[in-house]
Formats: C-alpha cells, sequence, structure tokens
C-alpha cells in the first residue's frame, strides 16, 4: 500500500520530469561536453581539443567581443531610456487621472508582439528610400537628418536599441506600477501632515520604497536586452558589416554559417557565465541597499 | 486674496493633469502609429506603397490578404501556428498542474530536489541552447517534426507554470479535497475535479502567458524545421521577407495577420496578463 501510494505521487510529476530531463537538463550537460570539442554537427567524429575553443574566444574573436560591446550598448539604452520613461509613465498612471486603463492596455501592446513583427515592421518605417519616418522628417522640415537608418553604421545599432526600447518599456512600466500602487496611501498623507511638499515627499517616501522594484526591473532589463537577438535579426541580420552584433546572434551563426558545434558551444557558455555574474553582483548590490 | 490662490491652484492642476496627458498621448501614439502603418501598407498595392505615403490610402487592397493568405502561404502557416500552440498549452497545462498539484500535496522522496531543479532553470540563463537541441533532436530523430518542436516548447513554458500552480495550490485551502477523499475519490480523481477547477484563475494566466510564448516564438523553430510546409508564421515570415524583398504589402499583410490574433487575446485577457506580469515579476 506504500509503495503503491509513493509509486502514485511519483507517477504525477514523472511526466514533467521526464520532458525537463531530455530538453533541459540533456542538452545542459551537453553544452559543456561539446564546448570541447572540434565538431561540425554532422560527421560521426567529434575532435577533442580541451580549452581551445575557449582560449580562441578569448584571443583571437574579436566580432564576438564587439558583438557583447554591442550588446552592452543596447543594455546601456534600455536601462537609463527605456526605464526612465517606464518610471515616469507608471508615475503619471499611479495619480488619479481619467483613462487610466486606457494607457495601460496601449502601453503593453508593444511587449505582446513578437520580436519578428516588431523587427519588419519597424524596418520598413526606417526603410531609407520608402519609410515613413523619412517621409516624416522631410515632412516637418528636416530633409538633412533623412538617410537610411539601418545601413549606415552609426546610426543602425542606435536604431535597433531605440526599437528594443519600444518593444519593451511595457514590462517595466507594469511592474513599476504595480510596484507604485503597494506603497500605502496613508505615508503620503502623514509626510502631507508633516508639511512635506510633493517634491519631497517623492524623494523621502516614492524613491527609498521604489528601490527594490528598481533593482528587480535592472535585472530583468540587463538579462533580457544582453540577450535581445531576435529584434536584429528580423531588422539588420546583424549588419552593416558587424555594426549590430550581438552575442547570440554569433552563436547562431557559429552554428550555422560556420558550422563549428563546439565553438557555438564554448560561446554559449561564456555568454552564459558572464550574465550569471552580471545578475549575482546586482543581486549582492541590492541586499545591501536593502540592509 | 483666497479666492485669487484657490483660482491658483486649479490652474495650476489643470496645467499639471493636461501636461501629464500629453505626455502619455505621445507615447500611446509612439505606440500606435507603426501597427497602423503595418496595416495601412498592407492594404496598398505594389505600386502606390512606394508613392502613396498618406497614412488613409484612396483605395483599399483587401484582396492582399487573399494573396498573402492562399500564395504567401500565410494560410498553411497560420493554422501551423494554432496547432503548435494549442498543443503546447494543453501540454503545459496538463503536466505542469500535475507535478505542481504533487509538489504541494504529497510527501515523496526527492521531492525538494526535484522542486529545486525546476526553480533553478528558470533563474540560470543558458544562451545557446538551440545548439545541443539541436543535435538531440537530430539523434532522436524529431528534428523537423512538429512534436519535436512541441515537446521543446512545452519544456520552455514548464518551470515558469510549476511555480505558479504550486503557489496557489499551496494557499488553497485542502478541505474540499479531503471531503471528496472521504467520498472514495482517488488522487487524479481529486485533481482533475477539485483542484483544476478551484485553480482557473491561475490557469488562466498559464495558458495566456504561454499562449503568446509559443505564437511569438521563433528561434527554436527556425533550427527544428527544414520543411516549409511544417513552419509557424514568425519563421515563415522572415522566410518570406527574404524570398520576396519587394512584395511589401504582403508581407505586411503576413505580418498583421501574425500579429492581429495575439493582439485580439491580449485585449481580451488583459487582467490575467497584468496579474502574471507581477506575480512573474516577484520570482526574481
Amino acid at each position: 500500500m506504500r509503495i503503491k501510494d509513493t509509486l502514485e505521487n511519483y507517477a504525477f510529476v514523472a511526466p514533467a520530469v521526464v520532458i525537463f530531463s531530455i530538453f533541459y537538463l540533456i542538452p545542459f550537460l551537453y553544452v559543456f561536453q561539446l564546448g570541447m570539442f572540434e565538431w561540425d554537427g554532422i560527421l560521426p567524429t567529434k575532435t577533442f581539443i580541451g580549452l581551445s575553443n575557449f582560449i580562441e574566444i578569448f584571443t583571437q574573436d574579436k566580432i564576438w567581443w564587439n558583438a557583447m560591446l554591442n550588446a552592452g550598448y543596447i543594455t546601456l539604452i534600455a536601462l537609463t531610456f527605456q526605464n526612465a520613461v517606464a518610471f515616469l509613465l507608471a508615475l503619471a498612471c499611479d495619480r488619479e487621472i481619467k483613462m487610466k486603463n486606457f494607457y495601460r492596455l496601449i502601453f503593453f501592446i508593444p511587449p505582446v508582439l513578437s520580436e519578428v513583427v516588431v523587427g519588419l515592421v519597424w524596418q520598413w518605417i526606417l526603410d531609407g528610400n520608402y519609410g515613413m519616418f523619412n517621409t516624416w522628417l522631410r515632412g516637418i522640415g528636416l530633409p538633412g537628418l533623412a538617410h537610411n537608418w539601418l545601413s549606415d553604421p552609426n546610426t543602425a545599432l542606435t536604431a535597433v536599441a531605440i526599437v528594443h526600447c519600444w518593444k519593451g518599456f511595457g514590462w517595466g512600466f507594469l511592474i513599476f506600477l504595480a510596484g507604485l500602487q503597494t506603497i500605502p496611501r496613508e505615508l503620503y498623507e502623514a509626510a502631507r501632515v508633516d508639511g512635506a511638499n510633493a517634491g519631497q515627499s517623492f524623494k523621502n517616501v516614492t524613491i527609498p520604497l521604489m528601490i527594490p522594484v528598481a533593482v528587480l526591473v535592472g535585472i530583468l532589463t540587463i538579462l533580457g536586452s544582453m540577450q535581445a537577438f531576435v529584434l536584429i535579426i528580423a531588422m539588420t541580420g546583424g549588419g552593416p558589416a558587424y555594426h549590430t552584433e550581438v552575442p547570440v546572434l554569433r552563436i547562431l551563426a557559429s552554428m550555422r554559417a560556420s558550422s563549428r558545434f563546439g565553438y557555438a558551444c564554448a560561446q554559449g557558455i561564456t555568454f552564459g557565465v558572464i550574465l550569471v555574474a552580471i545578475s549575482f553582483i546586482q543581486y549582492r548590490f541590492s541586499k545591501k541597499e536593502r540592509a | 486674496m483666497k479666492v485669487k490662490s484657490v483660482i491658483y491652484y486649479k490652474i495650476k492642476k489643470v496645467s499639471v493633469n493636461v501636461l501629464i496627458h500629453l505626455f502619455l498621448i505621445s507615447v500611446s501614439v509612439t505606440c500606435l502609429l507603426p501597427l497602423i502603418w503595418m496595416v495601412v501598407s498592407s492594404l496598398k498595392t505594389q505600386e502606390t506603397i512606394f508613392r502613396d505615403m498618406s497614412l488613409i490610402p484612396r483605395e483599399f487592397h483587401f484582396e492582399n490578404y487573399y494573396h498573402a493568405w492562399i500564395e504567401g502561404g500565410f494560410g498553411r502557416y497560420f493554422i501551423n501556428s494554432i496547432l503548435y500552440t494549442s498543443l503546447v498549452v494543453v501540454g503545459i497545462v496538463v503536466i505542469s498542474s500535475l507535478a505542481a498539484y504533487a509538489f504541494s500535496r504529497f510527501k515523496f522522496p526527492g521531492r525538494t530536489i526535484l522542486f529545486i531543479m525546476f526553480m533553478a532553470a528558470m533563474m540560470i540563463p543558458i544562451p545557446g541552447s538551440f545548439v545541443p537541441l539541436y543535435v538531440l533532436l537530430n539523434k532522436l530523430h524529431l528534428r523537423d517534426t512538429s512534436i519535436g518542436y512541441v515537446l521543446c516548447m512545452i519544456n520552455v513554458g514548464l518551470s515558469t507554470s510549476i511555480f505558479l500552480l504550486k503557489t496557489f495550490f499551496d494557499k488553497m485551502p485542502k478541505e474540499l479535497e479531503d471531503a471528496a477523499r472521504i467520498d472514495g475519490c482517488n488522487k487524479l480523481g481529486i485533481w482533475w475535479n477539485v483542484a483544476l477547477p478551484l485553480a482557473k484563475p491561475v490557469l488562466a494566466v498559464v495558458v495566456v502567458f504561454n499562449a503568446l510564448n509559443v505564437w511569438n516564438e521563433y528561434v527554436l523553430a527556425l533550427i527544428i524545421f527544414d520543411s516549409k510546409h511544417l513552419m509557424p508564421l514568425q519563421v515563415a515570415l522572415m522566410t518570406f521577407q527574404g524570398e520576396f524583398i519587394t512584395k511589401y504589402p504582403l508581407l505586411m499583410a503576413g505580418l498583421t495577420i501574425t500579429a492581429l490574433p495575439i493582439i485580439i487575446v491580449y485585449i481580451l485577457m488583459q487582467k490575467y496578463i497584468v496579474k502574471g506580469v507581477t506575480q512573474g515579476a516577484l520570482v526574481g
């Protein structure tokens, strides 16, 4: 009876565990193994090369580290510009104003769309010859600014970063708004009774209580923006001349274009370790802040 | 003096409100304009799309949708996406609710470690996990098959769904289940007849989130499918864009076909999406 009972319990978790083991655990371990081989993905024989892939990444692969810098640039813009806009919008929607729900509805439309759809629509809007954006620039009397945003090396990465922000700010907005709504109204009331003006109560009530939320949004923004790549495939494909390359795009290229499966895995491990390190540092930082 | 200050505050309040609305409206316009432009472009012809920059086209060429659906193959891809999305969502709901119920209610050796394993998977990013997945699916002869893609996507949604459901079950009172047990209901019967119906609010969150996720997924579909007739919308859009670089009206129609169901689902299920985002954020 006891044994039957335990077996029954295992039967409940078995489907989940089986799928998880095959499609998460095995690939997870497999990455570490493949990372030490040179393999084209087709031949039955793999060549063991130890840490050579990693040495190559750290000493020769300039495009990889350039892609890392590009991802860092996109992340920096998302952290500052996107999150500032998200926070301001959340502040604006946290008060008693009309159409609050309408705005909230609109702001979360870009995040529910796919990166492919967003990327292709914006590629069309930013088109150098027939794009709506250039037509509009000419219309408001700035024809000098009109040019091919996505194939000019000077503007391509920033254009991609801005579209990334357009797609992502709704997340930060919703989380900030939820955070603001948990602040008890009595605190503002008390601050006002004590003679604080709007600015002071913002500085002494809102800001300190929102720091944990801001750290959370920060971590989510970093992890999301560093790994963004589908949007870039749809907008520029990494071009012009590697100017919008990002790490995950390089991993995909190592696998599909160069047929170097081992190297792609080594790149994946390198990037994964960097991401875990970043979120760990931020987590420690936020703990200190709260203490 | 007093009247003056009342008027002063009134004016100040109104102008602050006007400024806030201007800000909110301008951001809303920025959100909507690209999508309106997508729909407008899908209604122009190959000729007019490069010349006619007006927001309201002179003629509405709805036949673009017919062409995209039949000749562009988007009808086929649409059905594929619907099929994958529904299979994955049903799979995740059944598998993750079974597991979450067991993690919440039953005691068995290895329970904690298994649960921690699922949660760790949610925290640790493995960028480029598609590389070993590709190799593995090749070995299992599951690459370029629908079932291979569906199983991969079930796995993608599993951890978060188990987490959401277990959190709900932990807070759910046990009395009803006890009553069912006394009435002679077995574990599976209690899960199906008592626990699942009570969990409807979380299940809605799980369904909506996973549906959006599968519908919008790109990279796994890209590496798994070679056969065109199996592709879901996202991959098909990129392929179409690569092959027919100049057929913008049809591409825009395809994009609209892809985006519209998502926007409708979002508007109908907004409540659950907001709940999911804020709850999901608490995980971190």
